[in-house]
């Protein structure tokens, strides 16, 4: 880990407190997302996994503590800024806008872009990675299957030329087939440069993947490692991966 | 056979079922019954038996109670054919159906008979009178009454019935010659107004369609149902079929016929029609604000008659004469139509800002209800004595002068003048809405409308966002407020009742929410037909059950056509997505019924 503290972290929670009305979600989170790389946030219901992502976005205001882009304390900038500056989220269960068509749905994620070549160049660059999505442009996308949803949620995200994708629960609610395709698409999109930050319940597989790793419990971190070191931890084998 | 070999094989059909399905008989023939005697007490068929439909043989209070059990044996041989089996085969079974239900539902109105004779009720029950009595009697004495209606209804029902054995070419030859007769006879005055030649030949001395002129009208829309269709279909699957710059180029040729039709027209036209389409105009604007706050941003806002109201005063106050004492002498007084819509578009957009501030931040039930409170409070605010001295209180404000454009003025009495300034800003705002709709700004909307989180995780501010849109919708509704103002001179509290937010609403949800032909349809439908709040439509008579007649509609409409009136292939297929999932599933165009539980083969490409 020496070799990445010596960069500036992408996106970093200094201790970081979270109220919903009085209940206290997020307690003293540290963490830190450097550019490029793959990290794993793991937990169970109610640990606060959601909320660390809304903290992170900005549509949630932490009651103490700093959230850091780039070096900058954006505490009370809107989401806007920080979706400017790269930061995206792909939604649990996809979300897509399913009245709007695919077009729109993608459209949407350039919601902040004003350069137009760009646009249509990334446009294009989602065609050529989803030709799927391609033929189902001007069809409603509530009417698409599961794994085109997921498609379509992955390039909505890419049109706003993020540099870290935040994803919420990317293996909720799709197929177990699907949720193999949908890692590799994950890889295959962390391969361009851009940094993932993958909040899982599905921890063997995150793991298998990342470079590193929290572990959230009821909103307090107990667990920050290696993914390997992490894979190995006898605790979190007994309460996450359903080993012996 | 067992059961693990079964899959391979073809679904067997399975036996249709041919016995007599007594407890579907008896449960329309009940709701039938239900359904006449509520229409006879509601005063339905009393109130409109003044209109004769055919001389002499049939009213329109009579059609009021034939209509039902007509529909009712029609509906009880409908059947859901499910995959794997067999339609029946239409028969006797289904006329001894229909029969059977009619005569049901004739036995509900004989025990209104008997019980109207026998017992009193009419303190509860304005219209348990001896007049609905006389009228269920046929005015031949209670011994006739008191059985009648049960051969009557199973009769109509038997006709009903007698559709679902016909060829669908003949039903429908059958129903457009009905509703062509019904059309032409309730319609009179629309088209004696429009083609005054008309009434001698087609209409008697008292009203309703002389029963020679009814049998030629039917033969009429016979021979057009059963030739006169396929050449309209052509034309319809050719505009339907085409893409591209020759879509474009039809529908700019759709476009401006129905806008020469809409200047023509009023300039042949009697002071009725005039009068009605510059009340549909109105509303038309109204709902096209609507559109946009409900339709398109998904706010659902049950105050919009507050913009309304303050587009009216606005115009009113500085227009008239007769405002209310306390204006200082500096404030501008009788100035010019057209400053007056200035300051009334900002004074909207101003008073947009105002409500929507703290609402906009509430969602979905909340911010209904808030919306609710404020469209009352402003109307309060008009009818109050503190305001009194601005705005005169329940006297409200009159002697609102002409829109004087020098060649020509804009006048109540004129409503065809009117009309014209309604049909220039409502060109107005339908460009307008349809730009929007393609705008960013459009877009940002229906993505808050869709799912309001993710659209703020994408970066979209939607506080300022739905702003814009509460007050675009105020805006609009303004140039309505300003008209209605100057069309009528005289403006009151009551004109701002909440029910006309309400009418409003079901214009825009009956014609298709986020729909901008499907919201001019609505509003001719409804406003043109059934009339506004307080504005008479073209079914006069109808007036009274005017709400009535909505709220059944918008029942009928939100659980068989959610999608409106005018249809929209991809918006109906999504809120039919259930059954539209299934028969792709049936066909084997999906791998999976559930959408969300995903497809094995979403290949991805390499990159």
């Amino acid at each position: 880990m020496s070799d990445t503290d010596t960069r500036v972290p992408l996106l970093e929670f200094r201790n970081i407190n979270t109220h919903y009305g009085a209940v206290h979600i997020l307690k003293d989170v540290n963490l830190a997302i450097y550019p490029g790389e793959m990290v794993s946030l793991l937990g169970g219901n109610a640990s606060g996994k959601s909320t660390t992502l809304k903290t992170l976005l900005g549509m949630v205001t932490p009651t103490s503590g700093e959230v850091v882009l780039d070096g900058e304390v954006v505490n009370d900038k809107p989401t806007s800024y920080r979706v400017e500056r790269g930061v995206t989220m792909v939604p649990e269960n996809r979300r897509l806008f399913k009245r709007l068509s695919v077009k729109e749905n993608l459209e949407l994620g350039a919601y902040l872009r004003n350069d137009k070549d760009g646009i249509a160049e990334d446009l294009e660059r989602i065609y050529t990675m989803f030709p799927r999505v391609k033929e189902r442009l001007n069809q409603k996308s509530g009417t698409l299957s599961g794994g085109e949803q997921q498609m379509v949620a992955m390039g909505r995200a890419l049109m706003s030329s993020p540099r870290v994708l935040l994803m919420d629960e990317p293996s909720m609610g799709l197929a177990p087939a699907l949720v193999q395709t949908n890692f590799e698409l994950i890889q295959q999109i962390h391969e361009e440069g851009i940094a993932i930050f993958m909040v899982e319940q599905n921890a063997n597989m995150a793991l298998s993947l990342a470079d590193r790793g929290w572990v959230l419990q009821t909103g307090r971190v107990v667990l920050d490692d290696t993914a390997e070191n992490l894979l190995a931890n006898p605790e979190l084998q007994k309460s996450y991966l359903g080993g012996a | 056979m067992t059961a693990a070999s079964v899959p391979n094989a073809a679904p067997a059909l399975l036996p249709a079922d041919t016995s007599i399905d007594w407890n579907r008989i008896t449960r329309f023939g009940g709701l039938l019954a239900l359904g006449l005697v509520f229409i006879s007490l509601a005063g339905m068929p009393l109130g409109l038996n003044q209109r004769t439909v055919i001389e002499p043989v049939l009213s329109l209070g009579y059609l009021a109670l034939m209509w039902l059990p007509f529909l009712a044996g029609y509906n009880v041989g409908n059947e859901i054919v499910l995959e794997g089996m067999e339609a029946t085969k239409k028969g006797p079974r289904d006329l001894l159906g229909g029969l059977i239900v009619g005569a049901i539902g004739g036995v509900g109105l004989s025990i209104l008979v008997l019980l109207i004779d026998n017992f009193d009720l009419r303190d509860p029950l304005v219209n348990w009178s001896p007049q609905l009595l006389e009228f269920l009697n046929f005015e031949n004495g209670v011994g006739f009454g008191s059985w009648i209606w049960i051969p009557f209804c199973g009769l109509l029902g038997l006709a009903g019935a007698s559709l679902q054995l016909m060829s669908q070419t003949m039903r429908r030859a059958v129903m457009t010659v009905i509703l062509a007769v019904i059309v032409l006879s309730v319609f009179e005055f629309l088209i004696i107004d429009i083609v005054d030649p008309l009434k001698k030949v087609l209409y008697a001395q008292q009203g309703g369609l002389k029963w020679g002129a009814a049998i030629v009208v039917a033969i009429l829309a016979a021979a057009f149902s059963l030739f006169g269709r396929e050449p309209i279909s052509q034309v319809r699957s050719n505009y339907n079929d085409a893409t591209g710059p020759e879509k474009s180029r039809q529908t700019a040729v759709l476009i401006g016929l129905s806008v020469l039709a809409l200047i023509v027209i009023p300039m042949f036209t009697g002071k009725i029609t005039q009068e009605l389409l510059a009340n549909v105009g109105i509303f038309l604007l109204l709902a096209l604000g609507l559109n946009i706050v409900v339709g398109l941003a998904g706010i659902l806002d049950l105050g919009y008659v507050a913009f309304f109201a303050v587009g009216g005063y606005t115009t009113a106050v500085l227009t008239s004469s007769n405002r209310g004492e306390d204006w200082p002498s500096w404030f501008p007084s009788e100035i010019h139509w057209v400053l007056a819509l200035i300051a009334t578009v900002i004074m909207a957009g101003i008073v947009g800002l105002i409500i929507g501030a703290p609402v906009i931040r509430m969602r979905g039930d909340y911010l209904a209800i808030v919306t609710l409170g404020f469209g009352e409070i402003i109307r309060l605010l008009f009818l109050s004595d503190w305001l009194n001295g601005y705005f005169n209180g329940a006297q409200g404000i009159t002697n609102i002068p002409p829109a004087d454009f020098g060649i020509f003025e804009i006048k109540g009495t004129d409503p065809r003048s009117v009309f014209y300034l309604v049909l220039f800003f409502a060109a107005i705002s339908i460009y307008v809405s349809w730009r929007l709709e393609r705008s960013r700004l459009g877009r940002a909307w229906m993505a808050i409308r869709e799912d309001e989180s993710v659209a703020e995780a994408m970066g979209i501010n939607t506080v300022n966002v739905k702003l814009m849109a509460f007050v675009v919708g105020a805006v609009l509704a303004s140039f309505s407020g300003a008209i209605f103002a100057t069309k009528v001179g005289s403006i009151f509290p009551t004109s701002f009742l909440i029910l006309v937010s309400i009418i409003i609403l079901v214009v825009v949800i009956v014609g298709g929410m986020g729909n901008i032909v499907g919201v001019i349809v609505g509003a001719f439908v409804l406003i043109g037909v059934l009339g506004g709040p307080k504005q008479p439509g073209l079914l006069q008579e109808f007036s009274e059950y005017k709400l009535l007649i909505y709220g059944a509609l918008l029942i009928w409409m939100m659980l068989k056509r959610p999608e409106g009136l005018v249809p929209n292939a991809r918006r109906s297929r999504e809120l039919h997505q259930d059954e539209f999932l299934q028969d792709a599933w049936l066909k084997g165009e999906v791998d999976d019924a559930v959408p969300d539980s995903g497809d094995v083969d979403g290949t991805v490409a390499p990159a």
